[in-house]
């Protein structure tokens, strides 16, 4: 006798807690699944979930950090299986590898991207890159697992929190939250949406507390739409053309999530 | 500067007192060299001068005196897009020169900077009103600096960027502000010029002269024409550069009301961007610092080139224990500042750039005292022509005010009081601007936690308004993105791409 399956009700992450969206809306998945429409109010909760959790992540040591996003690795590997359903498991491999190596970042952007700087006077000076607040991530419709863990991880294992709207073609991937859930990621730090771009651009954009957009695969009048509201508080926008994560240089998604402080002390006796 | 006040109980009057009592004038100590300047400037395009498409002029003069200094072209569209051509016909031969050679054009130019300086720091007071002890002993030296410094980047940009290959951006349209003229300029020129780019530099309306005698400078050292090319004019000779189809790269200073219309301007056109905007920078000084340096730092902070500066320290928070004390010492200091003509070697005060600064700054004065706030302005002589305005501060001003949340750019300064670090960091952060922030304390442990904590992109202790060409300069927030000096500063000059492995 044949048994019937138990579908999974695909919610999407934010503070911690997997949830529907406030308006009631759904849009249609791949197969029978259909996953939460955020709205404008979802996105104004991700923010704050997200702007809340962000001290204390930012506080955090690089050491810590990096263990907790190496766990992510590790929750990813576990799940390889189900995740492979959403993909390809050369997809998947590629992701864990790519954490993996973003995880080692988190101790070492600060030397490879900051230092000393030689001052003609009797000063210490050093530029020290930190953590820039919340970011919003636009991920690609394709590769939807690799590209969103690509655009994800730079900013939370640099000490920035996340919020990240999802591929529209593959929204099913939001089960990456239960990743997330079980990785020792503070709640709030990363915050998962899925969604229509369109309705929730210009709230992207304009938003007073998001410091940072970063979005692939966006056509040009997106593009414009993006930049031109993120004007509104001197946001920083970063557009990837080519949505093939394999061409995104790492160490930029890095540098690009930083922001840098510059300090001076006298030095004297 | 460094002349530290007598205590607040001396009954002898020190020097410093005698001279702020006004016992003794100090006898006039004029600058004596004066540079040699045309009656009028076209552009500088390809390596000439040439003039306004339209023959348009308009007057440069002295803030100090309201004379006029030289007429100056008035840039159209078309003069910014002969420019740009220029600048683009330039682009293939200097980005292809041997990273050696580019570096020993702008050595000799930091070079002939510094030989032709006190001409340069003459130019640059006469024309923006600044005293000479700062053009002399600040902006001009520093801007010979920076070219020095970034000539010799410009063949190590490979160790500047492991791992990664860095190219060119192309045409660079730079846009420069008119409290530091020449020394932007050199902040915005010389890393574009060492990382292989060609420029066109648009000087702020009221400060043209000293980027006109840089054009002279380059057509003396024979620098390839066409690399800079200087346009002068208004804000709409800044609008046409930035709206030109053809420039790869804006890099501009000023004000971030502007900067936000720059950005929404170049949305969706792929230019890349760097914004070096304003400020409401916090100075916090805590009851361990020592008091007197800290009140140095002050003035220093706010006072420093009229407070034209984008990071004045123009928000004091003094800890309440030592309020008092700390207000009585900034006033005595303060009336210590001498006013007056800014080519006179003593003066530490200069002119107001401008009548419509001056109006501004008067404007937030008037704002402070209608809302109640204590003002206190140095006393002293004021020169009959000219714009100027003594150095001023509000005490007991409360957060929600505009004098406390808006940048005056002005010798005005919002002093508050706080009761811990966590209300000094709060208060601090409490701005869209991000750009500076100073703290006095002789603890190491709260310095460096306190600077950890303040959203600002230059983190001065125990010190204030120092600059460098190799320490990198830039804002968080709505203080602008991108930094300027150092290695970082090269980072807005360069697309980047994956080096092969």
């Amino acid at each position: 006798m044949s048994r019937e399956a138990i579908d999974k009700t695909l919610k999407m992450f934010v503070g911690g807690a997997f949830v529907r969206s406030e308006s009631g809306r759904t849009l249609l998945a791949s197969g029978r699944s259909r996953v939460p429409a955020a709205s404008r109010k979802d996105l104004r909760a991700a923010v704050e979930a997200a702007e809340h959790a962000g001290p204390k992540w930012a506080c955090a040591t690089g050491y810590l950090r990096g263990q907790i996003v190496y766990r992510l690795a590790e929750m990813l590997e576990d799940r390889r299986a189900s995740l492979e359903a959403l993909t390809s498991l050369a997809e998947v491999d590629a992701a864990i590898d790519l954490v993996v190596s973003l995880a080692g970042w988190s101790d070492k952007a600060s030397q490879v991207f900051g230092g000393a700087n030689p001052v003609a006077g009797p000063y210490h000076n050093f530029t020290i890159p930190g953590p820039s607040g919340v970011h919003a991530v636009v991920c690609p419709d394709h590769p939807a697992l690799l590209g969103a863990l690509g655009l994800i991880v730079p900013p939370l294992v640099t000490g920035s929190t996340v919020i990240a709207l999802l591929s529209r073609a593959s929204p099913e991937i939001v089960a990456l939250g239960e990743v997330f859930a079980t990785s020792d990621v503070p709640a709030g730090a990363v915050n998962l949406l899925t969604g229509d771009l369109e309705e929730l651009a210009s709230h992207i954009a304009s938003h007073r507390s998001i410091r940072s957009v970063v979005a692939v695969g966006v056509d040009q009048a997106m593009r414009t739409k993006l930049e031109r509201g993120a004007a509104e508080n001197l946001k920083r926008v970063v557009v990837f053309e080519t949505p093939q994560p394999e061409s995104w240089p790492a160490a930029d998604l890095i540098e690009r999530a930083l922001e840098f402080k510059t300090i001076w002390h006298p030095s004297s006796v | 500067m460094t002349t530290a006040p007598p205590p607040p109980s001396a009954t002898v009057l020190g020097p410093a007192q005698i001279w702020a009592e006004g016992l003794f004038e100090y006898a006039a100590a004029p600058e004596g060299v004066r540079p040699t300047l045309r009656d009028c400037y076209g552009h500088f395009i390809g390596g000439a001068f040439v003039e306004a498409s339209d023959r348009g002029t308009f007057e440069t003069i002295s803030p100090a005196t309201e004379e006029v200094i030289a007429h100056v072209a008035r840039g159209t569209a078309a003069d910014i897009d002969r420019a740009v051509t220029a600048a683009r016909g330039a682009l293939p031969a200097w980005s292809s020169l041997p990273a050696i050679e580019r570096g020993k054009h702008l050595y000799r130019l930091a070079r002939r900077i510094q030989e032709r300086s006190r001409e340069l720091a003459v130019a640059e007071t006469i024309d923006g009103g600044k005293p000479i002890r700062e053009s002399r002993d600040v902006d001009v030296p520093l801007a010979a600096q920076h070219f020095f410094y970034y000539a010799g980047w410009a063949d190590k940009l490979a160790y500047a960027f492991p791992g990664r290959r860095a190219e060119p951006v192309g045409v660079c349209g730079q846009i420069i502000p008119w409290n530091f003229p020449l020394l932007m300029a050199a902040w915005k020129l010389a890393p574009a010029l060492a990382c292989g780019n060609t420029c066109v530099l648009k000087p702020a309306e009221t400060t043209p002269i000293t980027a006109l005698l840089l054009a002279d400078i380059l057509t003396e050292i024979e620098f390839p024409k066409g690399v800079v090319n200087i346009v002068t004019g208004d804000g709409a000779t800044g609008s046409a550069l930035v709206e030109h189809p053809d420039v790869n790269k804006i890099a501009f200073t000023g004000s971030t009301e502007v900067g936000k219309r720059i950005a929404s301007t170049v949305a969706g056109t792929g230019k890349k961007l760097t914004l070096e905007l304003g400020g409401k920078s916090p100075n916090i000084v805590f009851e361990d610092a020592s008091i007197d340096q800290a009140v140095e730092g002050i003035v220093q902070g706010i006072y420093f080139n009229q407070g034209h500066v984008c990071c004045a320290g123009s928000r004091l928070f003094v800890q309440e224990s030592i309020a008092d004390d700390v207000t009585a010492r900034l006033k005595r200091r303060m009336g210590q500042l001498r006013m007056g003509d800014p080519l006179d070697k003593n003066t530490d005060i200069g002119a107001i750039n401008s009548a419509q600064q001056l109006a501004t700054i008067e404007r937030y004065l008037d704002a402070g005292q209608q809302s109640g706030s204590g003002f206190w302005q140095a006393e002293g002589s004021t020169p009959e022509r000219g714009y100027w305005c003594r150095p001023s501060l509000f005490e007991g001003v409360q957060p929600s005010e505009v004098i406390a949340r808006e940048e005056i750019f002005g010798p005005v300064l919002a002093v508050m009081t706080f009761r811990t670090p966590a209300e000094a960091i709060q208060r601090a952060n409490n701005t869209a601007y991000g750009l500076a922030a100073g703290v006095w304390t002789d603890k190491g442990s709260k310095i460096f936690e306190v600077a950890r904590s303040l959203d600002a992109g230059v983190v001065w202790l125990n010190t204030y308004n120092k600059f460098d060409a190799a320490s990198p300069f830039g804002g968080f927030k709505e203080s602008g993105f991108g930094r300027e000096g150092g290695l970082h500063g090269l980072r807005g000059y360069v697309n980047m791409a994956e080096a092969p492995r």
